[in-house]
């Protein structure tokens, strides 16, 4: 079998993978008063970050991101956690979420609310199944 | 004035209605070819412009239902249909989807 010539698929992931971990970014961030949130912007992660892995192949990928899939499950749910039980320094139930208003320097008066931290810890553990499962399933060898 | 604006408001109804009946004729006739296709590349071929027509379609009913929390599902469409389509490009010209070792 002659050797493939992948250019096309190269450049465009380039390109794109840089869109699409906006995007997740994006539902990330817009998930309080908007469709989207912690869980969409994790798969939508994964699933840049699967292109770049199916442009470039595994060993060169290890390289560009040296990150252990594995380890980033039990780092958001501690995250998603301790959201959960910070509310007990101020006295309140398990899993109280409160917001404040923060005047930001670029974005100006911002609504910012716990809740966000409990998404991260979604993000987080959502983004490290999905890279697990389907690394684990691409890796037929070892 | 009044009677102009409802004109319009008709004249969206009627033509976002008639843009989901074509639609809906096109991705019967993909359909046809995602079934029949004689070829595995027919089918992804189809099934890619199905997504498409969905896209379409998603639009059309988000301008029906006068919202916009549809955009971010059109985004998603295209995109998972690109990543879809690539990893079935992959497997059907390789065999493999995420390669150990590339050059």
């Amino acid at each position: 079998m002659t050797r493939t010539n992948d250019i096309i698929l190269r450049a465009t992931t380039t390109l794109i993978a840089f869109i699409i971990l906006g995007f997740s970014i994006y539902l990330f961030f817009a998930g309080h008063n908007a469709p989207g949130g912690g869980f969409i912007g994790g798969l939508m992660t994964s699933a840049a970050f699967v292109l770049m892995y199916m442009a470039y192949g595994i060993r060169s990928m290890e390289k560009i991101l040296p990150i252990n899939f594995r380890y980033i499950i039990p780092a958001g749910l501690i995250i998603a956690l301790g959201t959960g039980i910070g509310s007990f320094i101020f006295g309140q139930p398990f899993l109280s979420q409160t917001y404040a208003y923060f005047q930001l320097p670029i974005l100006g008066k911002t609504e910012l609310a716990t809740a966000l931290l409990f998404d991260l810890g979604v993000y987080l553990t959502v983004v490290g199944i999905t890279m697990t499962i389907i690394l684990t399933i691409a890796n037929d060898r070892s | 004035m009044d009677n102009i604006l409802d004109v319009t408001q008709q004249l969206i109804e009627y033509s976002a209605t008639i843009a989901v009946l074509g639609v809906s004729i096109s991705v019967m006739i993909l359909l046809y070819r995602a079934i029949k296709g004689p070829t595995n590349p027919d089918r992804a071929v189809a099934l890619d412009i199905i997504g498409i027509n969905l896209m379409a379609l998603a639009g059309i009913i988000a301008v029906l239902l006068v919202t916009t929390k549809f955009n971010d599902v059109i985004l998603l469409i295209g995109i998972l249909l690109f990543i879809g389509t690539v990893a079935l490009a992959k497997f059907l010209e390789k065999g493999v989807i995420i390669e150990r070792d590339m050059d």
